[in-house]
């Protein structure tokens, strides 16, 4: 039994052909910068090795489409703050366990006996909160529109079902305001945009018309497989080719145009649009992220919990911000590989799954000759 | 609790602290077992530690890993096993039901590995000191003839072979903890692999250069760490790895990698090229070695890497296991 759609997406010989679609389209006079927003992408083109199959004049920028890598490290010692005290459970993904907050990591308390747990969806929080009836549940709740749903919908549970030991420390982000804040950006020049897959499950395609509409981008929603991404290329190509700009679908199989409406109403049911917030490398965005509306107000930590809202600034030689908005590339930031590694990260792009830093590492920047690498002592 | 998932951590406790206090001098290399001259003949000695969670699930227990664990590491060092002895760590409050259980599984799994168990002890420690048992097993074994391995005989040229469908292990006990709304038709693949040791080793014994189980860490992890002791670049062909169908669906939706899922009943060889197809027809031949297949070959660089190539030409690097997706695997 061959996995469907995984299969498909895969075959070499498809892939050989679309390559060479890609050289036959783009014109060596040109060198093209296409941003993929989304940090989903960013891991897909190194895990398949996408970057040796391009042609050289043809660059990828990696956006800031990473929701662990955006959060400021303020958010994450806030939430541990909330999780010292012994009747609480702190709940998040295994992707946030590892993100370094000032004072450690959530893995590095729950070595210290702070009751830490990895959930792989909010309802398993929510499980939690039944099953421990004396204990208070915390959800760090992270993603953008792609989580948002479900994280919601639990919210209406716990709401339905009476639940009052489980709370959500919400950091929810939408993904047009990031995208929105990379064309604002005076530092960046791109042509076109490869555009997230997951979230536009949610969202449809019609919310990134404006890029192509007035700012004459075109933008390809591309899923994950080694020939999705190709083939948004190639998508990409002939757009620019043709000195078009339009919002176009690849990954339809899974994307519908006008996006998933109960998990829209579902969202809007629960969550408002917080006046600003603050993004790792972006600054302060208005509109950017979402808050617990007052009707769930007791399903909220920040209205359950004293939560202190620490802000922190990155360590001064970190260039998160830089290679968040695709400024810099990874090996160009000064701590990559020495001082920020995947075991001793200083910023979340090294440990996220989602990050560029850690996608790059752990893929890609020894490929070309090392020399035998010494290991740090313990 | 990086430091025992068998990665980059466990690798610096080792290098770091293990070796330089409790070595007189540093051994050539760190294998799965110890060679050790005595009265004239090299005796093979090695130990291991069990403390998975569950106790039991599909296709074993902790007591068969405890057995074939210990079969294995003498395996591919190129012994065969000898005796066993085992130490028990109990939890009070332990069902003695299901300590029954898990003596009677390593009777079974030592009838099966042609071991004998010849000693061991037991200790008890205050509930809530332990979760439930722990055990550790020693074995002794004599080293197979015309045998001998080191990571500095690996050339580039040389190939690189694995005895079967890799992941199944540590899937199955990710399953068997039931945190996950997952299911799959999936048991542990603990098994003795000395048979498929004994093929090879009579096919291609002069050409054997390398052997080593890869449990925790994983296939990625067991050969980073020969990339690093010899050097040379390891390049794998991805679609030549024998994973199973379920093993794959569940590492993609869970984002996980199945060259870092812990395996039990499996092992990688490196073999020079000109007897490489004569050792995996060896490999194939034997009973459970079905699946064996060349899945990679040494080249010079990148240097002390491993690399990962797709039939369409893309390449990444496969690192060590950093950090520790699966705890108490095995």
């Amino acid at each position: 039994m061959t996995m469907r759609f995984v299969d498909e997406f895969r075959d070499p010989a498809v892939i050989t052909r679309t390559c060479e679609e890609i050289r036959r389209l783009a014109d060596p006079a040109r060198h093209y910068r296409i941003m993929e927003v989304c940090g989903g992408h960013t891991h897909a083109i190194y895990r398949f090795g996408l970057k040796d199959l391009l042609p050289p004049n043809l660059e990828l920028i990696h956006g800031p489409g990473c929701p662990v890598c955006v959060l400021p490290m303020g958010r994450i010692d806030d939430g541990l703050l909330l999780a010292q005290d012994p009747d609480v459970i702190f709940t998040a993904f295994g992707d946030m366990m590892r993100v370094p907050g000032t004072q450690g990591s959530p893995l590095e308390h729950k070595a210290k006996g702070v009751d830490v747990r990895i959930v792989y969806s909010p309802t398993d929080a929510l499980k939690l909160a039944r099953a421990n009836p004396t204990k208070r549940v915390l959800f760090f709740a992270i993603g953008f529109e792609t989580t948002a749903p479900s994280t919601a919908l639990t919210l209406m549970r716990a709401k339905a079902e009476g639940i009052r030991n489980f709370s959500v420390f919400c950091n929810h982000v939408t993904i047009i305001p990031a995208i929105r804040a990379i064309l604002d950006s005076p530092d960046m020049r791109l042509d076109a945009f490869i555009g997230p897959g997951h979230v536009s499950t949610v969202i449809g395609c019609r919310p990134y018309e404006w890029i192509a509409r007035d700012e004459h981008r075109p933008i390809v929603i591309a899923g994950f497989e080694p020939l999705d991404l190709l083939q948004s290329v190639v998508m990409l190509l002939r757009q620019l080719k043709d000195g078009r700009a339009a919002v176009e679908n690849q990954y339809t199989r899974v994307v519908p145009w006008e996006g998933n409406r109960a998990a829209l109403r579902a969202m809007a049911e629960v969550f408002e649009l917080r006046p600003y917030f603050e993004w790792r490398g972006l600054g302060f965005i208005s509109q950017s992220a979402l808050r617990i509306r007052e009707e769930y107000a007791a399903w909220d930590t920040e209205k359950v919990f004293q939560v202190p809202g620490v802000r922190v600034t990155d360590p001064k030689a970190a260039q998160c911000g830089e290679v968040l908005k695709g400024v810099l590339r990874p090996v160009q930031c000064k701590l990559f590989g020495r001082e920020c590694t995947p075991e001793r990260p200083v910023g979340a792009l090294m440990v996220s799954s989602e990050g560029s830093c850690a996608a790059y590492y752990n893929y890609e920047h020894r490929k070309a000759t090392s020399p035998r690498r010494i290991e740090a002592p313990v | 609790m990086a430091h025992g998932a068998g990665g980059k951590a466990t690798r610096r406790l080792i290098d770091g602290l293990f070796v330089p206090l409790l070595f007189d001098q540093p051994p050539e290399h760190l294998g799965d077992a110890a060679h050790v001259a005595m009265d004239g003949t090299r005796v093979a000695l090695t130990t291991d530690c069990f403390v998975v969670t569950p106790l039991a699930f599909p296709g074993g227990s902790i007591g068969e890993l405890a057995v074939n664990g210990t079969v294995n590491d003498l395996a591919v060092s190129g012994a065969r096993a000898t005796a066993l002895v085992a130490t028990f760590v109990l939890e009070a409050g332990l069902p003695a039901a299901v300590l029954e259980a898990e003596v009677r599984a390593m009777g079974r799994a030592a009838v099966a590995a042609g071991v004998r168990v010849v000693g061991g002890d037991t200790k008890v420690v205050e509930h809530g000191k332990l979760d439930r048992l722990y055990i550790t097993t020693s074995g002794i074994g004599s080293v197979l003839p015309g045998v001998t391995l080191a990571p500095g005989a690996v050339r580039p040229g040389d190939k690189v072979l694995l005895s079967g469908p890799i992941g199944d292990h540590g899937i199955t006990i990710l399953l068997a903890r039931g945190e996950l709304d997952l299911e799959a038709s999936l048991r542990s693949d603990t098994r003795s692999v000395f048979p498929l040791v004994e093929a090879i080793v009579s096919a291609a014994a002069p050409a054997l250069r390398w052997m080593r189980d890869p449990t925790r860490g994983g296939v990625a992890t067991a050969l980073n760490e020969l990339a690093l002791d010899c050097g040379l670049g390891i390049h794998l062909f991805e679609d030549r790895i024998p994973v199973r169908d379920e093993v794959r669906g569940a590492c993609e939706l869970l984002g996980l990698d199945p060259l870092h899922i812990a395996n039990e009943g499996q092992f990688l060889a490196v073999v020079a090229a000109e007897y490489a197809n004569r050792a995996l027809d060896a490999l194939r031949a034997a009973p459970g070695g079905a699946e064996a297949a060349l899945i990679g070959e040494i080249r010079e660089e990148p240097a002390a890497t491993v690399l990962g190539t797709t039939p369409y030409g893309g390449t990444r690097v496969i690192d060590m296991l950093v950090g520790d997706p699966l705890p108490r695997i095995c």
